[in-house]
């Protein structure tokens, strides 16, 4: 089983996301760039855009597949990671570090109390698994 | 009875009606309903010897006004450029002569070359980083940029100068209609983009502005200025350019356009009554992603030979699905090919020879015609191989009357724009000799009297 970070909260499209005080990190998880395979291109919305949680707000490109990236949460961009598309591969080696994607500033907080929690979301791959 | 063009015998139709168990074919109609079915023979004439109906077909082509002999002077996006002998000797080998183009590396490296070859070149001349393997002709090239600068925008608004050719600005209406694209007119009142209005219609709304260089009437628009103009707003500069003609013009890349998109009939395609055609359609690299069409490129193989593959496939339909910029998942390989002997037949100097003698000819052409009483050129603007003349009587008539001499001297403009009705839009191309554009100016002087 791929790493699954205890303070993390998770989507059933495999986007993870951080509480970091007002304003909440997004990425993939570990399960999603082994899955996918060598990241090849990430395509990210401009700083000041909105994302709609539960709606695409990029795209994830691999040797193998495109992938759309879903919001966990509504929200402003208020920071896009402008090291992956020169450097896609750090989504492999780092999908929770240097590999994270935008951080929003979240229209509603609800949303939030809806994400799966680690060990929700480590029963829901195992189960997607089988 | 039996057709020698149908393969199975009355044996076999007997043996495999047998199988099925019906009598005869006739059975297998019986779920037609007789109404919708004809009841008496199709009124067909008897049906003629091969060597008859050859002589029947080539009498019936004997009635079109074709290039080989009447002296054309039509343009307006299809050109009578000098198709060289090696085309026809190359293109009809079965390796390429085929309806099904093969894309697959490990039995197509013959024609992924040449299509790379293709690309190499025509993002050369047009001063583009990439170019793709090519699109149906050059408005479908010009409708797929203004989608790609849409998606790589955002915005919703495609400003296009009066001077683009107006049945490519009509394919473009088509193609952006459904994604709710709005097109901005800028007028052309003498001939090229009015940069004032363009500068008031070109705004942050804007996904790109779109010149045509020369434009259809056959003017030299500022490019540089344009995608000053557009680049200011954050929009894009799509221009359509004819690659026959970049042997002697600038490249529109070196001039700030991100798109270059075009039609390449010129380069060894025969006119054939308005297609197939080519269309080109290249960009600058950091766009690539957001490109239509299929794209070759060059790798190695796991024995470090060289070798061409189809690349960022991920850009297209049957991956990216509805996402996708683009539908096309083809292109015009055959026409693609002829383009590549043609550039490599001709050279660098060739083509400069090419673009050199159209527009000296097509100078001379517009001095021997304004000679005429009452001929005059419609705009007072540098042109490039093809003009806009005004004449004092009605061009449809002038183009009947001197067709019937074996000469086609244009095409009158009052089709494509209701102000211009007494203008006749003039091609010449390096195959008219100077014998014919006298003859032209002589019977034109003849016909306006």
């Amino acid at each position: 089983m791929a790493n699954v970070p205890a303070d993390l909260k998770y989507t059933k499209e495999h986007e993870w996301a951080k509480r970091e005080g007002d304003r909440i990190r997004i990425g993939i998880t570990a399960y999603a760039q082994e899955q996918l395979g060598d990241v090849v291109f990430v395509e990210l919305p401009k700083v000041g855009g909105k994302v709609i949680a539960h709606q695409a707000f990029g795209v994830v490109e691999s040797v193998k597949a495109v992938s759309d990236l879903f919001a966990p949460v509504s929200g402003e961009v208020v920071e896009a990671n402008a090291e992956l598309p020169q450097k896609p591969e750090t989504v492999n080696k780092d999908p929770y570090g240097k590999g994270w994607m935008i951080v929003v500033k979240p229209s509603n907080a609800a949303e939030w109390e809806q994400l799966l929690s680690a060990p929700q979301y480590e029963k829901f791959v195992a189960e997607a698994a089988h | 009875m039996p057709s020698r063009y149908i393969a199975n015998t009355p044996a076999e139709q007997r043996e495999m009606l047998k199988m099925i168990g019906a009598a005869s074919i006739e059975d297998l109609l019986v779920k037609i309903p007789p109404k919708a079915r004809l009841s008496r023979p199709l009124a067909l004439p008897p049906s003629l010897a091969e060597a008859d109906l050859v002589r029947h077909m080539r009498t019936l082509a004997a009635r079109n006004a074709d290039a080989d002999r009447f002296a054309c002077f039509m343009g307006a996006g299809s050109y009578d450029h000098f198709v060289p002998s090696p085309i026809n000797h190359l293109i009809l080998r079965g390796e390429f002569f085929t309806a099904y183009t093969p894309y697959q590396p490990e039995a197509s490296q013959g024609t992924l070359r040449t299509i790379y070859e293709y690309q190499t070149m025509i993002a050369e001349l047009t001063g583009m980083d990439v170019a793709n393997a090519s699109i149906y002709d050059g408005a479908s090239s010009l409708a797929e940029a203004a989608l790609m600068a849409h998606a790589v925008t955002e915005r919703d608004e495609i400003v296009l100068a009066r001077g683009v050719n107006p049945l490519y600005r009509r394919v473009v209406a088509t193609y952006c209609d459904g994604p709710g694209i709005r097109l901005r007119d800028v007028p052309a009142p003498d001939g090229v983009l009015d940069v004032t209005t363009a500068g008031k219609l070109v705004t942050k709304k804007t996904a790109a502005l779109v010149v045509q260089f020369p434009n259809f009437y056959g003017c030299l628009e500022d490019v540089a200025a344009a995608a000053e103009l557009a680049h200011a707003a954050g929009a894009l500069l799509i221009v359509v350019a004819d690659p026959v003609n970049l042997g002697v013009l600038e490249a529109p890349g070196r001039l700030g356009a991100d798109i270059v998109v075009g039609e390449g009939q010129g380069l060894g395609v025969p006119m054939s009554f308005g297609g197939p055609n080519l269309g080109v359609f290249a960009a600058k690299s950091a766009l690539v992603r957001r490109m239509p069409g299929r794209l070759v490129g060059a790798t190695v193989d796991r024995d470090g030979a060289r070798g061409f593959v189809l690349t960022l496939q991920t850009r297209e339909q049957h991956i990216r699905r509805a996402k996708a910029t683009s539908n096309i998942c083809t292109n015009v390989a055959l026409c693609a090919l002829t383009a590549t002997i043609y550039l490599s037949t001709l050279g660098k100097q060739g083509l400069r020879r090419v673009g050199e003698l159209s527009t000296a000819k097509a100078h001379y052409a517009a001095e021997q015609l304004t000679k005429i009483p009452g001929v005059s050129l419609r705009f007072s603007q540098p042109f490039f191989k093809e003009f806009a003349l005004r004449l004092p009587k009605a061009p449809t008539s002038v183009v009947a009357r001197l067709a019937k001499r074996h000469i086609l001297p244009g095409v009158p403009l009052k089709t494509y724009d209701t102000t211009l009705a007494d203008s006749l839009l003039v091609a010449v191309t390096e195959q008219r000799t100077k014998e014919e554009i006298d003859t032209l100016a002589a019977a034109l002087a003849e016909v306006l009297k």
